[in-house]
């Protein structure tokens, strides 16, 4: 068999998206476009109670109006009331912590789900929240990471503490490396809490057939297959009666298509009904019920050597969990213990990290969990370590970069967590990425403006490295299918989440096939179209799915030859497969599309243990008004090597996307409780995202020199490189234009009053100094 | 009660209860789900509707408001059947959008700045859609995106 090559035309090349063809029509299919005959609808009632223990709920009221279907609380659920199951280090001793799909006796943070409404309009069961009488015991509030820490009021009695959980990642021997060091800094930083925030609200379409015995979900997305056999497991059905649907969607980020309680409330809504339920949130809830993300401080020591070169890093880091440990809580605090140290060669590492409870919405991930945080939490100690020891950090960086001769250079190794923790950076040259970096921001020639003060502005630089873990195993299924018509239908397990995939895996399949790109169909986004399927996190889609339909291209070719031998009346072996045709070696020739009623398809999964590992730098000039505190961000600039790069055109759109929720994460958005628990930041005018004209200036250079050795496309995950590196690289700015006023910068975001307080601060140090 | 729109050009009459926003109407009563909803609080901007001309929030306006005006939404800039219109064809080279959700409002508000302002340069671009938000982009591509179809809109002008 032979396929002819003409050479790989569409992998590499910016093809147009096929997305793009209904979303700028208004033809998106978003969960809400969506209905069914007889539809109800549901609203959530919840908690507006940060801690308390629920005395009574008492519906009668509400199940007198007019509509009124069902008033669903833990009392009907029958039974145990399900948890939301951990997907992401499902560690059994943190079981205990799960989420309950909807309080039972205890209420602990505001957005829990204590009451289900089931109505003939959404109006009417929004309506309805208002006449459920919850009677709820206020309990002590745990609102901050310190009073969590007391344990004098405990969210789960149980568990004896609100220390859900404590990991460590270690190399070498720190304590032996801080002894005798030359420079040793203690460094107080930290994150504040913020979130994914796609712009679709979350919304689920449940469908219960009776007859027939299935239960059709629509609005699934990310994990389809995983939350499938959760959903099934919790209302006793079988697996393959439950379908999920992932409908097209308004950004995930990490955060949707988690399991959420929703996710099995609204399915059984329909299941007792035995009705279409619909429910979609509005923005108040979705900033309630969605995973928080990124609450952390660090107080990190650094040693090093007068010439700069980085002997340990030691420290704790502590995190505010909020209430429940849900499926992927304890990704990011894993996370910030074995990848703080990024793309720098640190021999000695100790990092504690403790995740503590308290009266909030639970976090989970947001992209580049942990790795955002552990950046800024080095990119600072490394900035502050070079003044200290007055050298450029620029040299120090490029002193302590691993090399490419280290490669494959191992991260820190984990404490008592999951199977597969070990991991190491794959391929590359660092040095490269950087160094272009600086080239293309003009380094040195900014840095000449570093720490001046221009028309009442000061300006200020900063450049740093990251290293984007990408490829989670551990399998990904592609299938590839001739239809009837000629065309190949593609269906993959991964999910698309707003990322571009249709086009993307259409690219690699028609280019394995020597297709045109417009034979190709992608179908994604089912339990239906494959065995199993994993998902989209941790920026795998591309690598785990393109691997998959690379794999599974070669069975299928096998099969087209063998069919056409058998019509041809030659041997398998000597046919060419060449423009939809297959050819023997006398010139006759059939079109691929009359073998089709031989069931031409073949299925293959494609397997992975190792993490791929794109790299790459940041560059930032900022200029701070010490009058209002507002920073403006006049050049950044990235560089990243991913590998191999299947479509530009989109992958630079999620580079310049990233960057910017980063400059929102470090300037902008804040998720602020008071100290009675409640959430103050609950609509779109409190919580601050970057609009059109914040960031006008924004450059990102992709490379794909260094091909990961880890999957035959070579790809590393791509998609979180953008924002890791932007709260140090950007925030070292901001500390390096304010140099002159002794301005330590140790907390996110920089808010403009943030900005201007600090100044303050510092004026009056120096004034009560003088 | 009883109201009168044109929508995307053909008269239409809905019956609508008085509480109704125009978003509500257009997405559930008259199947124009193009029109999306992110804030209901008019802070996001994507379920941006022209009225009259006029680029509005429909989850700030009532149905009854609609009475009699105008109303064009993100499926009447390019009737289905017909080539994409020069900012559907610069968002699509531009890739100036990722999810698709904040497209309609996108395209909605950029249509009528450019219908009125076809020179709109670069900063009045932005100033303007700083009035929706795009979690996916970053926003510059969509900028690009509009600067570009905006030469189509002058030459339109200048035809008309
Ligand atoms: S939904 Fe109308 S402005 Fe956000
Ligand atoms: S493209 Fe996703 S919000 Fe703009």
């Amino acid at each position: 068999m032979a396929t002819a090559k003409k050479g790989n035309r569409l992998i590499g090349a910016p093809v147009e998206r096929v997305e793009d063809l209904r979303f700028l029509r208004g033809k998106g299919n978003y969960v809400d476009d969506q209905s069914l005959p007889n539809q109800v609808y549901a609203a959530i009632l919840r908690s507006s109670v940060p801690h308390g223990r629920i005395r009574g709920i008492d519906k009668s009221e509400a199940l007198k109006m007019p509509g009124v279907h069902a008033v669903i609380t833990a009392a009907d659920i029958g039974g145990e009331v399900p948890v939301i199951p951990i997907r992401l280090q499902p560690l059994p001793e943190v079981f205990p912590l799960r989420q309950p799909v909807i309080a039972v006796d205890r209420v602990r943070y505001v957005g829990e789900p204590v009451a289900v409404v089931i109505a003939d309009t959404p109006g009417l069961a929004e309506d309805a929240l208002e006449f459920v009488e919850v009677d709820i015991e206020p309990l002590p509030v745990v609102a901050s990471r310190k009073t969590s820490a007391t344990d004098a009021s405990l969210l789960f009695p149980e568990y004896k503490t609100n220390l859900a959980k404590k990991f460590t990642g270690l190399k070498g021997d720190a304590a032996a490396a801080f002894e005798g060091a030359h420079y040793i800094k203690k460094q107080r930083l930290s994150v504040q809490r913020h979130m994914a925030l796609p712009m679709e609200p979350r919304g689920l379409l449940a469908d219960w057939r009776k007859d027939i015995k299935r239960l059709t979900v629509y609005g699934a997305g990310k994990v389809l297959f995983f939350n499938r056999r959760a959903v099934a497991q919790m209302l006793g059905l079988e697996e393959n009666s439950v379908e999920l649907v992932e409908n097209d969607i308004g950004g995930g980020f990490g955060a949707r298509g988690e399991f959420y309680p929703e996710d099995f409330l609204i399915p059984f809504s329909s299941y007792s009904l035995g009705r279409p339920v619909k429910w979609n949130e509005d923005r108040r809830e979705n900033l309630s019920a969605m995973n928080h993300a990124r609450e952390m401080e660090a107080e990190y020591e650094i040693a090093c050597d007068a010439d700069g070169t980085i002997r340990g890093i030691r420290g704790h880091v502590d995190v505010d969990n909020g209430a429940y440990i849900r499926s992927n809580g304890l990704t990011p605090p894993r996370n910030v213990a074995q990848f703080t140290t990024g793309p720098y060669r640190i021999p000695n590492i100790h990092i504690d990290v403790s995740v503590r409870l308290t009266n909030k919405t639970p976090c989970g991930t947001y992209r580049a969990p942990g790795r955002f945080e552990g950046s800024f939490f080095i990119e600072r100690m490394i900035e502050i370590a070079a003044r200290d020891l007055g050298l450029d950090p620029v040299e120090m960086r490029r002193k302590n970069l691993v090399t490419v001769d280290e490669m494959p250079y191992p991260m820190a190794t984990m404490q008592h967590i999951d199977p597969y923790t070990d991991t190491e950076c794959d391929s590359g040259n660092f040095h490269i990425t950087f160094d272009r970096c600086l080239k293309e921001f003009g380094w040195d020639e900014k840095v000449k403006l570093q720490g001046r003060n221009i028309d009442g502005r000061y300006h200020g630089v900063a450049a740093g490295c990251f290293i984007e873990g990408g490829a989670a195993g551990p399998r990904e299924s592609a299938r590839l299918k001739l239809e009837s018509d000629g065309t190949i239908s593609v269906f993959v397990g991964s999910s698309a989440v707003g990322q571009g995939l249709e086009t993307v895996m259409g690219q690699i399949a028609a280019d394995m096939l020597a297709v045109p790109f417009e034979r190709v169909r992608v179908f994604h986004g089912s339990t239906s179209y494959v065995r199993e399927g994993f998902g989209s996190y941790h920026s795998r889609s591309t690598v785990m799915g393109g691997s998959a339909i690379l794999l599974a291209s070669a069975p299928f070719k096998e099969k087209l030859c063998k069919a056409a031998a058998r019509r041809l009346n030659v041997s398998e072996q000597e046919i060419t497969l060449i423009d939809e045709r297959a050819v023997a070696p006398n010139g006759a020739s059939i079109e691929w599309k009359a073998l089709a009623s031989d069931d031409i398809s073949a299925e293959e999964s494609f397997t992975n243990t190792k993490h791929t590992y794109a790299y790459g730098a940041h560059c930032c000039h900022v200029a701070v008004d010490p009058g209002t505190g507002h920073v403006e961000v006049l050049d950044y600039v990235t560089v990243e090597d991913v590998g191999k790069i299947i479509n530009p055109l989109t992958l630079h759109g999620q580079v310049i996307g990233a960057i910017v929720q980063g400059l929102g994460s470090t300037f902008m958005e804040h998720l602020i409780y008071n100290e009675d628990g409640q959430l103050l930041t609950g609509s779109l005018a409190d919580y601050v995202v970057p609009l059109a004209d914040d960031y006008p200036v924004i450059r990102g250079i992709t490379l794909d020199d260094y091909p990961s050795p880890n999957n035959p496309l070579g790809a590393k995950g791509a998609g979180e490189g953008g924002i890791i590196a932007v709260g140090g690289v950007a925030s070292n700015a901001v500390a390096n234009a304010l140099s002159s006023l002794q301005v330590e910068i140790e907390e996110l975001p920089l808010t403009p009053p943030a900005v201007w307080a600090s100044i303050e601060k510092q004026r009056l140090v120096e004034g009560t100094k003088n | 009660m009883q109201i009168r729109m044109t929508l995307n050009r053909e008269p239409l009459e809905v019956e609508v209860m008085p509480r109704v926003t125009l978003a509500d109407c257009l997405r559930h009563q008259l199947g124009k789900t193009g029109t999306h909803l992110a804030c209901e609080h008019g802070v996001c901007g994507a379920c941006t509707v022209i009225v009259n001309g006029q680029a509005v929030r429909s989850c700030l306006m009532l149905a009854v408001q609609a009475n009699g005006a105008e109303v064009v939404t993100v499926e009447g800039l390019t009737p289905d059947d017909e080539e994409f219109g020069p900012l559907q064809q610069a968002f699509r080279k531009h890739n100036a959008l990722q999810c698709g959700f904040c497209t309609s409002g996108m395209l909605t508000t950029a249509h009528a700045l450019l219908t009125a302002e076809p020179d709109a340069d670069h900063e009045r671009i932005r100033s303007v859609i700083a009035g929706n938000i795009c979690r996916c982009t970053g926003y510059l591509s969509i900028v690009d995106a509009i600067h570009e179809a905006g030469e189509s809109y002058r030459a339109n002008k200048e035809r008309a």
